[in-house]
Order: C-alpha cells, then sequence, then structure tokens
C-alpha cells in the first residue's frame, strides 16, 4: 500500500461515510419501517382472515416474492415512465424496498401470530375483553417477541440490499465507491473498504439486537426471578 | 328462582354428536362436580356454556335472561362473560404478562378500573390464593400449581357469579394438586357458585354438593353429591364408582 493508495482510502471514506448518512441510513430506516406497517396489516389480514383483503395480501406477496428486487427497482424506475408514473430515484428506491421487505416481513409476522397459542384468546374472552383488545395486549406483543430476530435478520439484509439501488442512480454509499473506482482505477482497495463498512453497520445492527432481545426476554426466560431472588 | 337454567345443549363435531341433550341446574352457592368418563362431553359442554365453543341448540337462562344458545348474538355472548369466569386445564396465563398484570387485566382493559384500584383488587386476590409474593413473577417462572392460583385469582377478580373450572389439577404434578385443591375448596366455603369439570373424587364427595355424572353425551345423573355416591341409580354410574375406587385400592 503506497501512500497514494492511502490518500485515496481516506478521501474514500469520507465520502462513503457522507454518502450513508445521507442515503443508505435514510433509506433503510424508511424503507424497513414503512416495510414493518406493511407486513403488520398484511399479516392482520390474512391472521383474522378478513375476507377480499386476504386475498389482496397474499397476491401481494405471491407477486413481491416471487419477483428479484433488481427487476422490480428497474421496473419502477425505468419501467413506469412509460405509464406516466415518474419518480425521482430516492422516493422510487423507499417505495420498492418498502414493497419488497413488507412482503417478506409479512409472513414472519403472520407465522409470529400463529405461534400464539390458542389459549391466550380464549382466557382474554374469559376475561371479558374483545378480539382487538386480546390482539393489542396480548397476542401481538407476543408475536412481535418471537419475530423480532427473524425480522432484524430481514433489516441487516436490507441495509446490505440497498446497494442495487445505485443500480436506479441513488446516490448511496456503493454508488460513491463506484464513482471513486472510476477516477481512481482501484477496485480491490475501494470495495474492500465499501465492504468493511457496510460490515460495520451491520455489527453495529447485530448489537442492537442483541441488547434489545436481552431487554425482551424478560417473560420467556426463567433466569431473571432466580437473579431477583438471588438479589433479594 | 335458580342462577342459571341449562336446557338441552347439544352439539355435533364433525358428524360426531358429542352432547345429545344436556340439562343442568344450578343454585346461587353450588359447587357442582361434572364427572364422567374421557370423551363423555363434561369439557365440550363447559365450554358451550360459556361459548368458547358453539353450542347447535339449547337454552341457557341465567339471572332472569333467556338466551338461544344456537343462536346467540355477540352482545349477550360479551354480557355473560362479564358475570363468569373460567379456570383452564392449561391454565392459559397472558405469557407477556406478570402474575399481577395477569389478574389486573380484565379489569383495566375490559371493565375500565383505573389502575391503581386494579392493582388493589389485583393484589387482594393474589394475596387470597397466597401468592402475593409472587406478583412480579411472569408465568414461565412459576410451577404449574401457582400458575393455577394465578389463574384463579384471575377469575375472581372481575367479581364474578360463577366460575367454571375445566379440570383444573388434570395437568398438575400430584404434589401440586392440594394446593389448588385447598383455593378451590376455600372459595366454596366462601359461597362462590363454581362448575367444575374434574377427576378428583375426593373434591367432588367432600366439597360439591351436586353432581352432574355424563356418559357419552349423555347427562347419566344429577343428583346432589351425597346421594350419588352413596346411592347412586345407574347401573353406569356404580359400574364408574367401581371403577374408580378400585384404582384407589390399587
Amino acid at each position: 500500500m503506497n501512500e497514494r493508495i492511502i490518500k485515496i482510502l481516506i478521501e474514500g471514506f469520507g465520502k462513503i461515510m457522507l454518502a450513508s448518512i445521507k442515503v443508505t441510513i435514510p433509506l433503510t430506516v424508511i424503507g424497513f419501517a414503512c416495510a414493518f406497517v406493511i407486513a403488520l396489516v398484511m399479516a392482520m389480514v390474512q391472521y383474522t382472515k378478513v375476507p377480499v383483503l386476504r386475498q389482496i395480501a397474499r397476491f401481494y406477496i405471491w407477486i413481491f416474492r416471487g419477483t428479484p428486487l433488481l427487476v422490480q427497482l428497474f421496473l419502477a424506475y425505468y419501467g413506469l415512465p412509460k405509464l406516466g408514473i415518474v419518480l425521482d430515484a430516492f422516493p422510487c428506491a423507499v417505495i420498492v424496498f418498502s414493497l419488497n421487505e413488507g412482503a417478506y416481513c409479512a409472513e414472519t409476522m403472520r407465522s409470529a401470530l400463529e405461534a400464539v397459542p390458542e389459549g391466550q384468546f380464549e382466557a382474554g374472552y374469559c376475561v371479558g375483553m374483545n378480539y382487538l383488545q386480546i390482539m393489542f395486549h396480548v397476542v401481538l406483543p407476543q408475536a412481535l417477541r418471537t419475530a423480532f430476530p427473524p425480522l432484524s435478520n430481514s433489516l441487516i439484509a436490507m441495509l446490505k440490499d440497498t446497494s442495487l439501488a445505485a443500480e436506479i442512480t441513488v446516490a448511496d454509499m456503493f454508488m460513491s465507491a463506484q464513482k471513486i473506482v472510476g477516477r481512481t482505477y482501484e477496485p480491490l482497495w475501494l470495495y474492500s473498504e465499501v465492504a468493511l463498512v457496510y460490515l460495520m453497520y451491520s455489527t453495529i445492527l447485530t448489537v442492537i439486537q442483541r441488547i434489545c432481545e436481552k431487554k425482551l426476554s424478560s417473560y420467556n426466560s426463567r433466569e431473571t426471578s432466580v437473579k431477583k431472588e438471588a438479589k433479594a | 328462582m335458580s342462577m342459571i337454567d341449562i336446557r338441552n345443549v347439544k352439539k355435533t363435531f364433525g358428524g360426531t354428536e358429542v352432547l345429545k341433550g344436556i340439562d343442568l341446574t344450578v343454585e346461587k352457592g353450588d359447587v357442582v362436580a361434572i364427572l364422567g368418563p374421557s370423551g363423555s362431553g363434561k369439557t365440550t359442554f363447559l365450554r358451550c356454556i360459556n361459548f368458547l365453543e358453539k353450542a347447535d341448540e339449547g337454552t341457557m337462562t341465567f339471572d332472569g335472561q333467556t338466551y338461544d344458545l344456537g343462536h346467540i348474538r355477540h352482545r349477550d355472548i360479551a354480557a355473560i362473560r362479564k358475570k363468569t369466569a373460567f379456570v383452564f386445564q392449561n391454565y392459559n396465563l397472558f405469557a407477556n404478562k406478570t402474575a399481577l398484570q395477569n389478574v389486573m387485566l380484565g379489569l383495566q382493559v375490559a371493565r375500565h378500573v383505573p389502575k391503581a384500584e386494579a392493582q388493589k383488587i389485583g393484589m387482594a386476590m393474589l394475596e387470597k390464593v397466597g401468592l402475593s409474593d409472587r406478583a412480579d413473577h411472569y408465568p414461565i417462572q412459576l410451577s404449574g400449581g401457582q400458575q393455577q392460583r394465578v389463574a384463579i385469582a384471575r377469575a375472581l377478580a372481575t367479581n364474578p357469579e360463577i366460575i367454571f373450572f375445566d379440570e383444573p389439577t388434570s395437568a398438575l404434578d400430584p404434589e401440586l394438586i392440594g394446593e389448588v385443591l385447598a383455593v378451590m375448596k376455600q372459595l366454596a366455603s366462601d359461597g362462590m357458585t363454581m362448575l367444575v369439570v374434574t377427576h378428583e373424587m375426593n373434591f367432588a364427595r367432600n366439597v360439591s354438593n351436586k353432581i352432574l355424572f355424563m356418559d357419552n353425551g349423555y347427562v347419566l345423573e344429577h343428583a346432589s353429591s351425597k346421594e350419588f355416591f352413596e346411592n347412586p341409580k345407574e347401573e353406569r354410574t356404580k359400574e364408574f364408582l367401581r371403577n374408580i375406587s378400585s384404582q384407589h385400592d390399587a
């Protein structure tokens, strides 16, 4: 590694970080937040067996899980203008990522809801609560706990998948790396550098996941009570 | 006037008639033990009269109001459930709530009781079942017997007119059965009206005052518990009691 490369890497790091803060992180956060809301609604209408909406949910999941993300991005950005729908690159990416990720997360949420024992509902009805009250106070919190690890997994996968947005001209951190490569012809160093930045972000997410899981585990671990008693 | 009068409850599951016309009358303060061999329809009957299963036909008169069990409205179900409580074989405590929260939830959410008051009632009910020191424990951190006692506290919290028990001790270790039965016995002596599906013959004989004996979807005997154990009328009842006592001798 000579001085030139060190200089390129230092300059590249600044640009990549800037792009990550301006584009990659917002795209991931907004996209995943929307995906989560979509997933909740899609999972609930299926779980509650709402007629018509349930079929719409199945259809949506079938389409978005069954076609490649990159093709969806191209279709939305390069294809839709032919129908008169013109979107800027960033909002277009947000929409496609939300819908794509929402389809996967909907299945995660549905399976988590179905894993909550029927007896929780029966007990809820017997203390006088209605369906929505039981859902909100008892079933959904348990399902979210079950879904938390696979949802975190999806979030980390999505963070990395945002690099595909560069293909529809979104100036994310991968595109900023590509630009520097185009100028300096140092693909090995710069793509390694951008890979490390992705790794850094996913490591942060993994650590956050671990901390949250610990906090959430209180009601399905015997440990807490033993600890409490030992302290007392 | 009786508190609850149930007539001709019928229920079919996939072509099999499980309940073939069950009648039951409950007076205030009664402790009715529902006995019978496995598959006789005891649990289904209990679930039908609390609408966890929908009966095909039958009527129920509760506090002077008569309901058609085959065509009951949601509003009526909700109204009846606010006057009753149910204790399950496998406890069914809310897994994401502590013991105290389990007891409070029906008050706070379904009846809009303010938190401080719900908490006070909740602690009093846990006290009653001897578990006030476990208020902050989650269900998984409690033994089966403790979970069932929390479930009983939860049932008591909403001040029901009657509590339905569906084999409350069947899932418990023999050692833990006693603590649950002791709580139920206390309730009975406090005058709580109870309907108990059970295999605990000592409870049926010593605590309950009435027996409903079911076999194959029919009621074979509906008698006082003294009469049932000392002077059973039906041959099938005698056979059932013989089998049970031979089990005890073995």
